[in-house]
């Protein structure tokens, strides 16, 4: 019997051993040399895998971080807009160098199609995919640039950021949008747009589209940009553009001095996170996209 | 008797305007003619506004290989040129004509007579299809020169004429056959010539033996030409399932009919050509189906291209009060119309008004697995594999599942006993997978 044991014990353990010595040769080998560097700079990373610098998940972006450190000592244009600059700084240290700082970014929806201001004329009853309503017709509003509202950018979206509100039925960006960019992938109508965070979380911008001319714009949607270029003319610092019937403000320009809102006939450009106006107290009373804000009872009653 | 071998559904007929003879309708007052009218690029205009046009004048030329003319349906004055709203719902480039007086081109043959003698070449025949706009009226509007012009190294052999009229409702080219029975003759003599080939024959479905008898009546006439009667079955007026059923030859995916020594045409088209290449006359009206159950006078009206469709539904008994979807086309293959203040246009067949009952959809349940799609599908697809693949996003797995072989017919959708959107999830596969290639061939 204690044979038995004696001998499996010496024959496992000389099998073992061998393998353990060709093993150590294979690996001498065969040995991937990869620069610790990495390894450490995926550390750094927040691990979300959401793709939005670029790269296939935060592997391959440190990877091309590490590369282009190697190559030509700096990583300009490479950022990770999940972790923001405190993640690219602590990432810059790993690598040895002063990573430049960057603005923050969020989405921001530019429609205000809600249910109200842009009414249905047709009954869309296919799949509730927007790429797919998009391809079928102009939409339920009849506006062929607006937000279809079947909530692709919703299920795009890695990190619970954007909603669909029951009652205006677009989307709403939360503040723990990380501007990975997955919703304006998404939507089949470029209606989202990654835009700096602003000072104070403050932003303004042309929350529509269209290119349409101003009325054929106008007969869809009461919000509409009908392209009068009243904002382009007040604005002092040149940062709007007016482009194929639609206004843009460009927040590397914008100073939020707000003139253009005020001026806008239709209300087409919003304000986010503003203090009340002093002269206009009601019409800011909620000071979070003041034109699509409806009474949540009143529209449950309509709904009955 | 003959039909395609996989596949196939039979809907309900409903062909309520079949005894409805063509009516000429009154032309608008004003028209819009969409500069996007067949497959490929839109054309471009060549007047400008406030220019006097007669009918039949060229008003827009296709510039590209796959592109066609476009000429005036009206006599009157140039509006404007600009954007309109076309079928899709989506505002296109169109050209606006008011209507003053009904003037024509000097050489267009308005006389009824008959005229038998072919006096033009091949050549001829081809340029003359290109020059006065035809297309193909079955639907597609794929530009009708295009498949004259035969690939060099390959040969035509037999010419198929499309009378199977599938789609339940439609009754157009139904009406067209019984009374328009000798120019379609004589327009698919001008296609055989411009083809080359020795023999014609023309598919028509077993629901139409009036139509059938007519025409082998007159083919007695014409060398050549036969008439064959098929079984009533739908997508049967697909072009590969045409030839299969009428030759029992197989055109392998992602190939042209030319392959097995086919080429299809509509029996609209014919009429046309024959207008055209004897007449002298663009295509600038055609023969639409207004229809639907609750519709008070259904029937068939030769309408000139760019009148809304409100004018065509008020000449049929003006909008029914349940009205739910306004489709143009079939049932089947139709599109639904966000407006119906949107111009007819060379390819609208049919325009079709469903009660609002019958407009919903079904909830889609759950897939029950019976296979049926499968069995149904007439290109011998798996259109559950390639909706889930679509739904899923794997666009890979749709393209090895042979989507762009996918002619759309809807046979899949319709027999879903749970109701789910197959189609629309395969068209939505299609248009990645063909973005996808595209993108493939530009690097």
């Amino acid at each position: 019997m204690n044979d038995i044991i004696i001998y499996a014990v010496i024959f496992l353990g000389v099998v073992g051993a061998a393998s353990a010595v060709i093993l150590y040769f294979i690996a001498q080998k065969f040995k991937v040399i990869e620069d610790p560097k990495i390894d450490e700079v995926e550390g750094a990373l927040p691990a979300a895998n959401c793709g939005g610098c670029g790269f296939p998940g935060c592997r391959g972006f440190s990877e091309a971080l590490v590369k282009s450190v190697n190559e030509k000592q700096s990583i300009e244009g490479l950022s990770c807009p999940v972790g923001g600059n405190d993640v690219m700084a602590k990432v810059a240290a790993i690598l040895g160098i002063v990573a430049e700082e960057k603005e923050p970014q969020i989405a921001v929806i530019r429609c205000s199609g809600s249910k109200e201001n842009a009414p249905k004329k047709i009954n869309y009853d296919g799949p509730a995919t927007c790429a797919f309503a998009h391809n079928l017709s102009s939409g339920e509003s009849g506006c062929p640039y607006g937000c279809l509202g079947c909530g692709d950018c919703v299920a795009a979206c890695k990190f619970d950021a954007i909603y669909m509100d029951e009652v205006t039925g677009l989307p709403v960006v939360k503040d723990n949008c990380v501007a990975c960019g997955a919703c304006v992938i998404a939507c089949p109508r470029d209606i989202i747009e990654l835009r700096n965070k602003g000072k104070k979380d403050r932003r303004i911008f042309v929350s529509c589209m269209n290119e349409e001319k101003g009325g054929i714009a106008k007969k869809n949607c009461s919000v509409a940009c009908i392209g009068c270029s009243k904002c382009f003319k007040v604005c002092p610092f040149e940062a709007i553009t007016m482009n194929n019937n639609l206004a843009y403000i460009d927040y590397e320009k914008c100073k939020l001095c707000r003139k253009c809102v005020l001026e806008c006939p239709t209300g087409a450009i919003h304000e986010l996170n503003f203090p009340p106006r002093k002269e206009k107290v009601a019409e800011v009373e909620s000071n979070v996209e003041p034109k699509i804000e409806v009474n949540k009872d009143q529209s449950l009653d309509t709904k009955e | 008797m003959k039909t395609f071998k996989i596949g196939g559904v039979h809907p309900p007929e409903n062909k309520l305007s079949t005894d409805r003879p063509i009516e000429v309708l009154a032309i608008p007052a004003q028209v819009i003619i969409p500069l996007s009218q067949s497959l490929g690029a839109p054309s471009v205009p060549v007047v400008n506004k406030g220019d006097a046009v007669k009918v039949g004048q060229l008003i827009a030329k296709g510039e590209a290989f796959i592109s066609s003319n476009i000429h005036s349906s009206v006599s009157g004055k140039v509006l404007k040129i600009d954007e309109a709203m076309d079928q899709s719902g989506y505002r296109r480039q169109a050209i606006f004509i008011t209507v003053e007086g009904d003037e024509w081109m000097e050489d267009i043959d308005r006389s009824a007579e008959l005229k038998k003698e072919i006096t033009l070449t091949k050549e001829e025949i081809v340029s003359k299809v290109k020059e006065l706009g035809i297309v193909g009226l079955g639907g597609a509007t794929f530009p009708s020169h295009v498949k004259l012009m035969v690939p060099t190294g390959k040969k035509a052999e037999v010419l198929i004429l499309n009378g199977v009229e599938c789609e339940p409702y439609l009754t157009a080219d139904h009406r067209l056959m019984l009374e328009k029975g000798e120019e379609l003759m004589v327009g698919i003599k001008i296609l055989m010539k411009g083809l080359d080939v020795k023999r014609a024959v023309i598919g028509i479905e077993n629901n139409k033996l009036d139509a059938i008898g007519h025409l082998k009546n007159i083919a007695k006439d014409f060398d050549g030409i036969e008439v064959e009667a098929l079984k009533v079955q739908y997508p049967q007026g697909g072009e590969k399932q045409l030839i299969d059923a009428v030759l029992r030859r197989q055109v392998p995916s992602g190939k042209l009919p030319i392959e097995v020594g086919a080429v299809v045409h509509n029996v609209g088209t014919a009429f046309a050509v024959y207008e055209a290449v004897q007449k002298n006359k663009p295509l600038f009206e055609r023969v639409v189906t207004v229809t639907g159950k609750n519709v008070k006078n259904p029937g068939n009206f030769m309408v000139r291209v760019g009148t809304s469709i409100n004018e065509l539904i008020e000449k049929a008994g003006g909008l029914p009060e349940d009205t739910g979807k306004i489709v143009s086309g079939g049932p089947m293959m139709g599109k639904a119309l966000n407006s119906v203040d949107v111009p007819v246009v060379k390819g609208t067949s049919g325009i079709l008004l469903f009660k609002e009952k019958e407009a919903r959809r079904v909830d889609p349940t759950n897939c029950i697995r019976c296979g049926k799609c499968i069995t149904v599908c007439p290109m011998g697809l798996e259109p559950v594999l390639l909706a889930q693949y679509a739904e899923l996003e794997m666009w890979e797995n749709v393209e090895a599942e042979r989507a762009l072989d996918c002619i759309e017919c809807g046979s899949c959708q319709y027999t879903c006993p749970a109701g789910r959107p197959l189609l629309d999830y395969i068209r939505l596969g299609k248009f990645r997978v063909g973005q996808i290639i595209r993108n493939r061939s530009k690097k």
